[in-house]
């Protein structure tokens, strides 16, 4: 193939790196453009979006950039919901004084970095998107300058990322040593009989470093320190696109790379799933912090994504993308409900500081109590058609004991979504809330109103779309 | 007339819309907005009723096939199926009586949060109505699980002291049953590739999944039921929701693990059912003795009928799971009518208990000096709890007890103590709050039954009665499709 025709498949990608550096510039010169810098990211990445929906498939630059049908799934995804971030974070920071155009443009590039991972096709590029979009992860959660903690949320990611990096890189060195090959279908050759010692190892690193990225655990301890830390609307951002971005990522190189050795890898996946769910469902019971309480039910959450994997077939990836997709409606929706409540100029982050929500505010309660349903996974809620998908998986896939398993970590998790449920219908309020942004209140109800009801209708065209993504990874 | 089980089922929807839309519209304390709210919920409950006798009225009961089934496909294989046949119509027109009187009863009960009261009561009545009509199994899940949310709100919100601790005892109990339910559904779709009601009902699962599949099942339907040893958070639920919950639960809630068994375990796991019977029997006849011991020894009127009501649902697992004509019958008429006599019940606690606001038996005694008619209603239903003949809860006792009978003679013996000992526990308490010398001050000023009470009680009354006298109103529409159940579950079982 052509340079040219290689680039021909890279239009997203280069709508939004040309997009990032012309905001870039525009936001250093005119110090006071912030919003309009904010509603031109948004257009850069609805143009992306768009540009990905129509790109042609093929692989370009031999093999290191693939564009199909899960590439372009994930991308639209990634792009929409990266551009949902920007109003809610601008009018947050805002807010609160801090006045930076950065914050649009760095989302661009994270985006940016997360379409790569996507489309990654060799060890390489996919190294390369994921350091991309985490640096600019990093900066996001320490955005909030003055702010220790906002501060202490970014080095700890930083070191912890970088440690993650290493692991991984460590692992791709391992794989190419023993497999002799980056690319993914390369390595699938040399692996098409089962990986031996060498490159199981590297293998292993890899997966270690991705579970680290989606921090499943036992790779999770930094999530719950960051969410603390980081801005709210950050968290919005990072809880939700570059989950999908790694778990895509993860599905594609263990499929197009390993495919040959699914039986070795499917068991270290069910332990991360298993460990994870476990994890996020106890370890929550303790938090009082709604940030950390949902850093732990991500936690558990991404469990269920990586048991959707371990299928280790067509039907288990898509239902990962499912999951995945549902997921990040109720997770981002949740942060925005959080970046949208204030008492007294003073941000809501604890569950006591929700008491008695639903009485002060009952748009914002009924959507966050929509998420936290949806999260416990009671139907008909979004959150219950991932978990839905995930289990038929497992179970298809004769997984059936840790599919119960998770069943049952889940209702352990349910005690404190329904905490949540309780406090804010049932306890008195403290006092008024402060009246919530517009921005804010819009994209939380109108994710709130996707996770039920539009959801019923929404799965009969996200069905389709998730296999033919799926089917795009050729899995048997 | 195709669509009306959809119509039926989203119809108290409508109502539920009108009601969000006056919360949104402000002052949703404004005496005149819940004025309005109460005339929306109960008009729409009222036309839920009107729609559920027209299904009663053109269901034919000469077939065992699932009549108005509706069928649209959904998604993943999914579809939107619904249908009703003789064990599934009543339950249908059971929610929908309910319905309207427990809106009723709460008219001047509850006095905090109205609107958002009302809304999920009709939303529950949708959920509820749509457990008994789904025939896609998924569907049926949905449903089922869905209606804990509202729930979970009129436990925890409108409830009483412990209400908090009750509503999460309730939700998560259910919820654990309910997950192991759903793994065993998804196991049922990867097995037979459907997810059909009637396709999995003739497919036929090999014995020794069966087992497996049946023990997901009842983990679900024994804690809805609620059987003994999972019974535990019945009575705290009970004595913590408002009245007209603690209606909906023991009425039509615990109807659902009837339902369930008679649907999905008996027929989709035949060899297994029969092969549990023993354990099924065995702990009915505990739930019998046991929780009628239990509720002698209450000091709390509603908590006493809460065990009452695990002891009477004793009687209905038994006569399911005995598996012949006479069992399955009596196990239906018995949660028709106890939904009826429960539900009536503990309307007629809450009578008092709007007027004292305690529940405590000793608190009361000599009502009938200045509530004589409050004393005869009360005595009709405390007959019907006891069974006796020419009430609703005669027949649904015998003919479980026949049933189990011949199946296994010493757990009809055994079960047959428990009519005994409803007798002592119904008839002590009524005797202590009803009889006797009025020696508490506070019950000198206590009111007799108040028009709206009288209009309440009047249908209650009249269906416990009627039923008790002509119990082949019941038998007419149920007969076909039980003797089809029980066909098939003799042929599968070889018995």
């Amino acid at each position: 193939m052509t340079f040219t025709a290689d680039l021909g498949l890279t239009y997203p990608e280069l709508i939004l790196a040309g997009g990032a550096l012309l905001l870039l510039v525009w936001g250093a010169f005119q110090p006071r453009a912030n919003a309009a810098v904010g509603y031109a990211a948004m257009a850069v990445l609805a143009a992306g979006a768009a540009a990905a929906a129509f790109s042609p498939f093929g692989r370009a630059f031999s093999g290191g950039f693939i564009s199909d049908a899960a590439a372009t799934f994930a991308k639209v995804a990634i792009y929409l919901a990266s551009a949902v971030a920007i109003p809610l974070g601008q009018q947050w920071f805002a807010r609160r004084g801090v006045r930076n155009f950065e914050f649009p443009v760095l989302i661009v590039i994270a985006a940016l970095g997360m379409g790569m991972m996507a489309s990654s096709g060799d060890l390489i590029s996919l190294y390369v998107g994921l350091e991309l979009h985490s640096l600019a992860l990093y900066v996001l959660a320490a955005m909030k300058r003055d702010d220790a903690k906002s501060s202490e949320a970014g080095l700890k990611y930083f070191v912890l990322g970088s440690l993650a990096s290493g692991l991984l890189l460590y692992g791709a060195s391992l794989v190419y040593g023993f497999a002799g090959s980056t690319v993914y279908s390369d390595i699938a050759v040399a692996v098409q009989d089962g990986a031996g010692t060498g490159v199981l190892f590297g293998l292993v690193f890899l997966i270690c470093g991705l579970a680290f990225k989606v921090s499943a655990a036992p790779f999770h301890m930094w999530t719950p320190d960051v969410y603390e830390g980081a801005p709210t609307p950050v968290v919005a951002f990072f809880a939700a696109a570059p989950k999908l971005a790694t778990m895509v990522l993860f599905a594609r190189v263990l499929s197009e790379g390993f495919t040959g050795a699914v039986e070795q890898w499917q068991q270290v996946l069910v332990a991360i799933a298993l460990i994870s769910v476990a994890v996020g469902a106890f370890a929550g019971l303790a938090q009082k912090n709604l940030k950390r309480l949902w850093a732990y039910s991500s936690i558990a959450n991404v469990g269920y994504a990586i048991l959707g994997l371990a299928a280790g077939d067509a039907q288990g990836v898509q239902a990962m993308l499912v999951f995945m997709i549902l997921y990040m409606i109720d997770v981002t929706g949740f942060f925005a409900c959080l970046a949208a409540l204030s008492r007294e100029g003073r941000a809501m982050e604890t569950l006591d500081d929700v008491a008695g929500l639903f009485r002060e505010r009952p748009g914002i309660a009924m959507a966050m109590t929509v998420f936290s349903l949806s999260a416990l996974g009671l139907p008909p809620f979004a959150g219950f058609w991932g978990k839905y998908y995930v289990f038929k998986a497992a179970i298809d896939a004769g997984f059936v004991l840790p599919a119960v398993a998770a069943f049952v970590g889940s209702v352990v998790a349910a005690f404190y979504y329904l905490r949540l449920f309780k406090v804010m219908w049932f306890d008195p309020a403290p006092g008024r809330t402060d009246p919530p942004p517009g921005e804010a209140r819009v994209v939380a109800i109108s994710l709130a109103l996707f996770s039920f009801p539009v959801v019923l209708v929404a799965m009969t065209w996200l069905d389709p779309l998730a296999a033919t993504a799926a089917a795009a990874l050729r899995l048997q | 007339m195709p669509g009306i089980l959809s119509l039926i089922t989203f119809s108290p929807l409508i109502g539920v819309a009108g009601i969000l839309a006056l919360l949104l519209l402000g002052q949703p304390e404004d005496a005149r907005t819940v004025n309005r709210a109460k005339w929306i919920a109960l008009l729409t409950t009222l036309a839920t009723l009107a729609l559920s006798v027209l299904l009663v009225v053109q269901f034919d009961p000469t077939t065992a096939d699932f009549q108005f089934v509706e069928e649209r496909p959904w998604f993943a294989g999914l579809h939107y199926r619904m249908g009703v046949d003789g064990i599934s119509v009543l339950f249908v027109l059971l929610t929908a009586f309910l319905m309207p009187l427990c809106i009723a009863a709460s008219w001047n009960s509850i006095q905090t949060r109205v609107l958002e009261y009302l809304a999920a009561f009709l939303m529950l009545e949708t959920l509820v109505i749509g457990v008994f009509c789904a025939l896609d199994i998924v569907l049926f899940y949905l449903f089922f699980e869905f209606g804990l949310a509202p729930m979970f709100l009129i436990i925890g919100v409108w409830g009483g002291q412990r209400r908090v601790y009750a509503a999460f005892k309730f939700f998560l109990y259910t919820l654990l049953g309910s997950v192991l339910m759903l793994a065993a559904i998804l196991a049922m779709i990867n097995i037979s590739g459907t997810a059909s009601v009637p396709e999995l009902m003739a497919y036929g699962f090999a014995p020794e999944i069966q087992t497996w599949l049946w023990l997901a099942f009842f983990a679900s339907f024994a804690v809805k039921m609620p059987m003994w040893p999972v019974h535990t958070w019945l009575p705290d639920a009970h004595v913590e929701a408002p009245t007209a919950g603690s209606v909906i639960l023991a009425g039509i809630l615990l109807k659902m693990g009837g339902y369930g068994f008679m649907r999905f375990s008996l027929p989709m796991f035949p060899n297994a059912s029969e092969m549990f019977t023993p354990l099924v029997f065995a702990l009915s006849v505990i739930a019998v003795v046991y929780t009628s011991l239990v509720a002698f020894r209450q000091l709390d009127i509603k908590k006493l009928i809460a065990y009452s009501s695990v002891a009477h649902m004793g009687f209905v697992t038994m006569g399911i799971f005995s598996g012949n004509a006479q069992g399955e019958q009596g196990a239906l008429y018995q949660m028709i009518s106890h939904g009826v006599i429960a539900g009536a019940l503990f309307l007629c606690v809450g009578v008092i208990y709007d007027r004292m606001h305690t529940r405590e038996i000793a608190f009361y005694g000599g009502l009938v000096n200045r509530m004589p008619w409050y004393a005869a209603v009360f005595l009709v239903f405390t007959m019907g709890n006891v069974g006796l003949p020419g009430t609703s809860g005669f027949p649904g006792e015998v003919l479980t007890m026949t049933g189990a009978y011949q199946v296994s003679t010493w757990t009809a013996i055994v079960a047959a103590s428990g009519v005994i000992l409803s007798a002592v526990y119904m008839l002590t308490m009524y005797r202590n709050v009803v009889f006797g010398e009025m020696t508490n001050p506070k019950l000198m000023t206590i009111n007799d039954l108040e028009f709206r009470e009288v209009m309440i009680f009047a249908p209650l009354i009249v269906s416990t009665l009627v039923l008790g006298f002509y119990p082949a109103a019941i038998f007419d529409i149920t007969q076909t499709s039980v003797d089809h159940l029980v066909a098939t579950y003799r042929a599968a079982t070889g018995g």
